[in-house]
């Protein structure tokens, strides 16, 4: 058994509403990278400084 | 030497075996580790994919798009303000824009992340107008309405000395990509509240992130006291990298104020963003 196995028999009704609802699930998860995990990794990882300042 | 032994669990001692096997043995029940790591490898490649098209596509043009609708919309909502005040009460005589003018200078201290000011810079693009906002902050920098950051120390725009900003290279709306590609003499656009102040691109130069200098009233002079009107715009170099700044100067040619209007040069594609 895998993750993803576990989530396909999880999910109820027939293959094509499990499809649906897996899309709903990669696009909610797609949108709380875009709109908080990335920004937040993005400043830590790689916090590109444009301006002049004191050392 | 291979002996055939029967299935573990199977039948051993010659019984018949229950041949429609009630609740037939699901293998795929215990859990595979080999799958499980194999999947998370996946989806790790799927994130960092995702992150790398967050990084080069969302986080440039889509932002871009949203800051340069913001700043657009800032300024149309300024030129309907000011259309409501004309309506009101009339000028008494007609504006006449072209004659040279001392310029307005609002030098108010601004809160740290309010908008005051709008720039535009043909040789940008088309959809080049940001906001300007007090503060270098990320909170400014990084944000999808803002963009353009004002140096708190510095000058206001318009006022004898340096008015200094700065923006992003590349990521985050990247208000100021395409900065190596000015020509003497372009126009870099800053309105705000009062008016419009135009710029001319002067000269680019290449400091390390810690010349504090250009931020000077008189660039690499702190000690001068200035007389010149410039405008200094900052954003990091070489492009996606964070080693250098490059920096990019301008002295003000003109000045209008808001009852006259977008400079002529652009007034059409002033008049576009409020649509």
């Amino acid at each position: 058994m895998t993750v993803y196995g576990a989530l396909w028999r999880i999910l109820p009704g027939p293959a094509w509403l499990r499809v649906i609802l897996l899309l709903v699930l990669v696009a909610a998860v797609v949108f709380a990278l875009f709109s908080w995990v990335f920004p937040w990794a993005d400043a830590i990882l790689n916090p590109i400084n444009v301006t002049v300042e004191e050392p | 030497m291979s002996v055939s032994l029967p299935a573990v669990g199977g039948p051993v001692d010659g019984a018949p075996s229950n041949r429609p096997q009630p609740e037939a043995p699901r293998p795929r029940r215990r859990v595979s580790v080999v799958g499980v790591v194999g999947e998370l490898l996946l989806t790790a490649g799927a994130v960092i994919l995702l992150f790398l098209g967050w990084q080069l596509w969302w986080n440039d043009a889509i932002v871009a798009g949203q800051q340069s609708s913001a700043a657009s919309q800032l300024s149309s909502q300024w030129s309907e303000q000011q259309a409501a005040r004309e309506g009101a009460s009339p000028p008494e005589q007609p504006v006449e824009p072209e004659q040279p003018v001392e310029p307005v200078v609002d030098t108010t201290v601004h809160e740290n992340a309010e908008a005051f000011g709008v720039m535009y810079v043909p040789r940008f693009g088309d959809d080049s107008q940001r906001t300007i906002a007090e503060g270098i902050g990320l909170d400014v920098l990084n944000s999808v309405d803002l963009g353009v950051g004002h140096y708190p120390d510095t000058q206001a725009p318009g006022e004898v000395g340096n008015f200094a900003i700065a923006s992003h290279r590349s990521a985050y709306g990247g208000g100021m990509h395409e900065i190596e590609q000015f020509q003497l003499g372009d126009a870099i656009y800053v309105q705000t509240e009062l008016g419009w102040y135009t710029y001319r691109f002067r000269d680019l130069e290449y400091v390390t992130p810690q010349t504090i200098e250009v931020l000077s009233p008189v660039p690499h002079h702190p000690e001068l006291t200035p007389t010149d009107r410039i405008i200094t715009l900052t954003s990091c170099n070489p492009l996606y990298s964070t080693a250098e700044r490059v920096v990019a100067y301008g002295v003000l040619e003109s000045w209008r104020p808001a009852e006259a209007g977008a400079p002529t040069e652009i007034a059409d594609i002033v008049a576009g963003w409020g649509v």
